[in-house]
């Protein structure tokens, strides 16, 4: 039924695909191509996506001047450990929800879904106060807690999805040969979980990489910042932006995510609808 | 929910009930959901509630201060609060332009995405980029493209001889500029599931309805949109809660400026808690906030359990 188009409706599209690729793809090709161009480029209207001199400088420059190095060491940790202990503490409790029947399966249900779109505003604050009162604000291990909470809902619906695809029957075949619940969670679960579990501990360590606002609020001391933080703090006031460096250092924050999203683009179903990365 | 939809034409898995059984299955039970629960409640139920409660005092973030339950003082000053409900309105634009704008992209690329075009693989991949960019390099990306003195767009339009124009810093074009980011941003995730949608659709649909003549837009019309219904309705309405509540995009494009035409509602909060100190008068914004979405989301799931009584029926 296709052959049945029109030769301009065949344009049209390859119109519209062409739109797209531009719109979607024209920010990141611009980004990459200021983080080499020279500070003179940089700040003329000259719309050139090839740089008209390579400046590699602006690499060097940006991890040295603006403490990047440090920052990303900071983001490298939060996101490693938001993603183990996540992965740690949901895996047994989305193994519950999965096999669970009636009432607590939906309040649990529930909740996840509707903490999807409570507003973080509304948490932060109680949520600042209360790590000051235990003296963990202003440290990495209180932003690692905070983290785990917050993309908890996701992970939990993202493996209890991956449990619901285990056949009930190897499990019962495994209770059958008297293994009790640990042992069927460890040796039938565990392994055939695995490739689920991988995915979304890449996806974990994406939304802690990512994440701004909670690092903004719960983050005092330039030393704590986390990658996104301290490009902000680059941004400066206007004018005196060193846009070259700037630009090297946003190519560097997003190269772990976009690899991670390259790996994962063929997952990428409903089950992405829970969303952990809120604006 | 499309995810629920989705699981639900999966033949129905046979569920294995734990807990409850015996006292054994019961402790397993609570063995398996208690460490996760434990950081929720400390993390997330606590605050939710405290920060209800904190709403109704004259907390500040000044150390040692006395902290006073004031009623409903907070309130009723911030229904006199004009700049408060500025920001309620131009969140309510915001949200709702991204979410209808995202949602009219998202199809057309999904159709395209869909059809039988080459080079669909490199647009597919290109088409996550917003997905995976922190969104504060996003910010940064798009205030360089705006910039008025060295951006692209600024250059393109001398090219043609047309004056400058300072996008995020005029009045009039700064609230369309942070949605155009908007809507790039969030064009990824609507896509796939749009596409995700299209492709449940069986393709007899399509050639039953072509073989009663129905050309491409009347498919389009009365195939491809009736089956995506709930989809779309679910990825909007979702969207558009998620814009309202969002916060890193703006605060670095704009910081709420210039003069408060892009001071949504959650910036507004921030400012008041982190940089007036007011997180008593703070808190009763992110109540009213949480009432609004609440009815949002009311009618949402009012709107779903209609559907699903009329789909019994």
């Amino acid at each position: 039924m296709m052959t049945r188009r029109p030769w301009y409706a065949t344009v049209l599209m390859y119109a519209g695909l062409a739109f797209f690729l531009a719109f979607l793809g024209f920010p990141l090709v611009w980004l990459v191509s200021a983080s080499f161009k020279s500070s003179q480029e940089l700040n003329s209207l000259a719309v050139n996506l090839i740089p008209a001199q390579w400046d590699f400088s602006n690499y060097a420059a940006a991890l040295e001047r603006q403490n990047l190095i440090p920052a990303a060491a900071n983001s490298l940790l939060v996101s490693v450990a938001t993603m183990i202990i996540t992965v740690l503490l949901s895996m047994p409790m989305a193994y519950a929800l999965a096999r669970l029947q009636g009432k607590l399966r939906a309040a649990g249900t529930i909740w996840i879904l509707t903490s999807q779109v409570f507003p973080s505003i509304l948490i932060i604050i109680p949520l600042f106060l209360l790590l000051r009162t235990i003296s963990l604000n202003d440290t990495l291990l209180g932003l690692i807690l905070v983290y785990v909470t917050f993309t908890m809902p996701f992970t939990l619906w993202m493996l209890q999805g991956y449990v619901a695809a285990i056949p009930v029957e190897l499990e019962e075949a495994a209770e059958m040969d008297g293994a009790n619940r640990f042992t069927i969670l460890r040796r039938v679960v565990l392994p055939l979980l695995a490739p689920g579990l991988v995915a979304t501990a890449m996806f974990t360590f994406v939304s802690a990489w990512n994440e701004f606002f909670l690092a903004l609020v719960l983050l005092q001391s330039p030393e704590l910042y986390t990658l996104p933080i301290a490009l902000r703090s680059f941004l400066g006031a206007e004018g005196q932006t060193q846009l070259g460096p700037l630009a090297a250092g946003a190519v560097l924050a997003t190269i772990p995510s976009l690899i991670i999203f390259g790996i994962l683009q063929k997952k990428l179903t409903g089950g992405m609808l829970a969303g952990a990365v809120k604006g | 929910m499309s995810i629920t939809a989705e699981r639900a034409q999966k033949p129905p898995q046979k569920v294995r009930q734990i807990g409850a059984r015996t006292r054994a299955q019961r402790k397993e039970a609570i063995a398996l959901v208690v460490p996760a629960l434990l950081p929720i409640i400390i993390f997330s139920v606590i605050p939710l509630v405290s920060g209800v409660a904190i709403g109704f005092t004259d907390a500040t973030l000044k150390r040692n201060a006395e902290i006073n339950f004031n009623g409903f003082e907070n309130y009723i000053d911030l229904a006199d609060n004009q700049r408060f409900w500025g920001s309620f309105g131009i969140g309510l634009i915001w949200s709702a332009s991204v979410a209808l704008l995202t949602l009219v992209c998202a199809m057309c690329l999904a159709l395209l995405l869909n059809s039988d075009l080459r080079l669909k693989g490199v647009t597919r991949v290109l088409a996550l980029i917003p997905w995976a960019m922190p969104p504060v390099v996003i910010a940064i990306v798009w205030r360089m493209i705006y910039n008025p003195n060295s951006g692209p767009l600024n250059g393109m339009l001398e090219w043609f001889g047309l004056p400058g124009v300072n996008w995020l810093g005029d009045f009039s074009t700064a609230l369309p500029a942070v949605i155009v980011v908007g809507v790039w941003s969030g064009i990824p995730q609507t896509t796939v599931l749009l596409l995700a949608g299209m492709q449940a659709i069986s393709a007899e649909q399509h050639e039953a309805a072509a073989v009663d003549g129905a050309g491409v837009f009347r498919r389009f019309w009365h195939v491809t949109l009736p089956a995506l219904r709930p989809v779309i309705f679910a990825v909007t309405s979702l969207d558009f809660i998620w814009q309202f509540n969002s916060f890193g995009l703006i605060y670095v494009l704009t910081e709420g400026g210039p003069g408060g035409q892009t001071m949504i509602p959650p910036l507004f909060t921030y400012l008041e808690a982190f940089r007036n100190r007011e997180i008593g008068a703070a808190s009763a914004m992110g109540n009213v906030l949480v009432v609004a979405i609440l009815i949002i989301l009311s009618l949402y799931l009012i709107n779903q359990f209609r559907q699903n009584k009329g789909a019994r029926a």
